[in-house]
């Protein structure tokens, strides 16, 4: 095979490719991606997939506690469906041609990043509600267009992921109902926990679109539909009238409909923040992936055995067939 | 006259609340004791949650101890109709001495081995009880033992492969799952012993020794054939079911209870 071959190729490829994103259609493993569409999309995915794995831990921090048995069972579903979204996404994202054990050990070495949202902390009980109704309402914004990403497993896993989480914000809803509607210090418990979500959440969907220096590119390989701060608006316009419903003030005194734009106003975020967690200085950053690595390596010993067990297993069985 | 029956395939512990049959007191005794091994077992394998090692066994022990924990709700919902309480009254408003759990469930999970000998040696009661107590008289009971049951047969398997694997894994795992066998076994003639409400329940409850046989025919087979030994460890004094245990669960309950108890008369 000659070098013009492999140009050819190439060239016979990318023009599929871009017929597949012109039209609409979807990307399959087999077939022939840019280098750089896969790498976003290993990043992305394998991001996402971490993020569902250290988001267990905030949540998982009230199960042990959690102050009705219904309320412990739900929990206790919904980490669980956490753990689930982890294994579909690393699936998804083991069809580009990364293995589980490298993204794994990505994350609990600190090289991947994950949703820097889980690097706050969950020390109330209406921090569940908090994390259902603001977390999972935006990781809904974000994720209900990634539907339609142009990557197929990418996006079939998202379908399932979606339906999920929408019945996640629900209950996360319902538990800051069930305290609005309670005691003066239930009430007290739920407005100090959105209070401190608000902006953190507002914040997941990126940095604002003129300082999102990848978006571009990601929009035009059908990843990435709409930009950050649409998305942003669409949430903000979707939580105001649930906050009236539930009663609760969001901690933001611009706040206000703008009739002219369709859209509710609200104030400028605190973007130092954003950076600061983002590079490792947030509440909870190490004691994440500290918590990950130890499970990962007090649970080493489990593995092993697994593997020894399932070697030795398929040795025997390769002799009784021969 | 009620004429709403509770069927097995639908029973949920709203749905026993809503029918609203009251359980006369020996009956909701003796579903509490059976309520609080559910509950108290399901507390301990939520520890692991976050923390297995690995995705799948997050994903494994946390859905059996949600199937736990949902065996829990309908039997205390069924408790507590004697007495005109709910199941949050009982898990969250009782004391230590209280509790009538039997004390194989309030160990503490240890390493993952001491958790899958711990989950052997209930599965392979649950799985014994819930077959008798399917065709208990009390209809409620039954239909709850009949749900159940089908969850339990699977977490038997589950059980049963891992001490496969962990005593024919390496070296290291094999020595471990010998030891959480051999710690765990302490707890096994408590568990198959009496229930101090004795035979007033015929036909209605389970005499957990009657399940006896079953336990020795299987438990200790599947031992020897994952080639281990069988323990010889010699065997715990009981009190579970009349509230005696051990230094473990003061600190479980007071975790559980913490939140519930610090906000009194309030709904979540």
């Amino acid at each position: 095979m000659t070098a013009d071959d492999l140009d050819g190729q190439h060239l016979d490829g990318q023009r599929h490719f871009d017929e597949l994103l012109a039209n609409e259609q979807r990307v399959e493993p087999t077939d022939w991606m840019p280098e750089g569409y896969r790498k976003t999309l290993i990043r992305q995915i394998s991001q996402h997939a971490h993020s569902e794995i250290i988001g267990m831990q905030p949540e998982g921090n009230w199960i042990s506690r959690a102050p009705s048995l219904k309320r412990k069972a739900i929990l206790m579903a919904k980490v669980q469906d956490e753990a689930g979204h982890g294994l579909y996404l690393y699936s998804a994202a083991q069809t580009l041609g990364i293995d589980r054990d490298t993204m794994f050990e990505q994350l609990i070495t600190g090289k991947a990043r994950y949703s820097s949202i889980f690097n706050y902390t969950s020390p109330t009980w209406a921090d569940m509600g908090s994390i259902g109704w603001l977390v999972d309402g935006a990781a809904i914004c974000n994720q209900v267009p990634l539907c339609r990403a142009s990557y197929g497993p990418y996006a079939r896993a998202m379908v399932r992921i979606c339906k999920e989480e929408s019945f996640h914000q629900r209950q996360g809803f319902e538990i800051l109902l069930e305290l609005m509607r309670g005691t003066e210090q239930q009430r007290a418990m739920a407005q100090e926990s959105v209070n401190r979500w608000f902006a953190p959440a507002l914040m997941m969907f990126g940095p604002p679109d003129d300082d999102s220096p990848n978006s571009k590119q990601s929009m035009a390989w059908n990843i990435k539909r709409f930009s950050n701060d649409d998305l942003r608006q669409r949430f903000v316009d979707m939580l105001v009238p649930q906050a009236e419903i539930l009663g609760i003030t969001l901690p933001d005194p611009e706040i206000r409909w703008n009739e002219e734009r369709g859209h509710y106003d609200f104030g400028d975020l605190d973007w130092t923040e954003f950076h600061e967690v983002l590079a490792g200085r947030g509440q909870a950053n190490s004691i994440r992936v500290e918590r990950r690595r130890q499970a990962h390596e007090e649970g080493a010993w489990v593995r092993e055995a697994a593997r020894a067990y399932a070697d030795a297993h398929a040795t025997e069985t390769e002799r009784v067939a021969s | 006259m009620k004429t709403s029956h509770v069927t097995s395939t639908a029973i949920t512990p709203e749905s026993i609340a809503e029918v609203g049959t009251v359980a006369p007191e020996a009956v909701a005794l003796y579903a509490l004791g059976l309520g609080d091994d559910a509950l108290i077992l399901a507390q301990r394998l939520g520890e692991w949650i976050a923390n297995a090692p690995e995705l799948e066994e997050d994903v494994a022990l946390g859905n059996i101890g949600l199937d736990q924990l949902g065996h829990a709700r309908s039997l205390l919902t069924y408790a507590s109709s004697a007495w005109g309480k709910t199941e949050d009254d009982l898990a969250y408003f009782r004391g230590e001495s209280d509790f009538r759990n039997r004390l194989l469930f309030e160990r503490p999970n240890g390493d993952f081995a001491h958790t899958i000998a711990r989950q052997l040696i209930a599965s392979t009661y649950f799985d014994s009880l819930y077959r008798e107590l399917s065709t208990s008289t009390d209809s409620t009971l039954a239909a709850i033992a009949a749900k159940a049951r089908k969850e339990v047969d699977y977490h038997l398997d589950h059980s049963v492969q891992w001490l496969k694997r962990l005593a024919g894994g390496t070296e290291f795992s094999h020595k471990r799952m010998q030891r959480g066998i051999d710690t765990m076994w302490a707890w096994v003639d408590e568990l198959y012993s009496a229930d101090p409400l004795g035979d007033s329940l015929e036909g209605i409850a389970v005499d957990p020794r009657t399940l006896r046989a079953d336990f020795d025919a299987l438990v200790p087979r599947l031992i020897i054939d994952a080639g281990l030994q069988v323990p010889t460890t010699p065997q715990a004094r009981g009190g579970g079911r009349l509230g005696q245990h051990s230094e473990s669960l003061g600190p479980l309950l007071a975790e559980m209870q913490v939140l519930a108890r610090a906000h009194p008369g309030a709904s979540w």
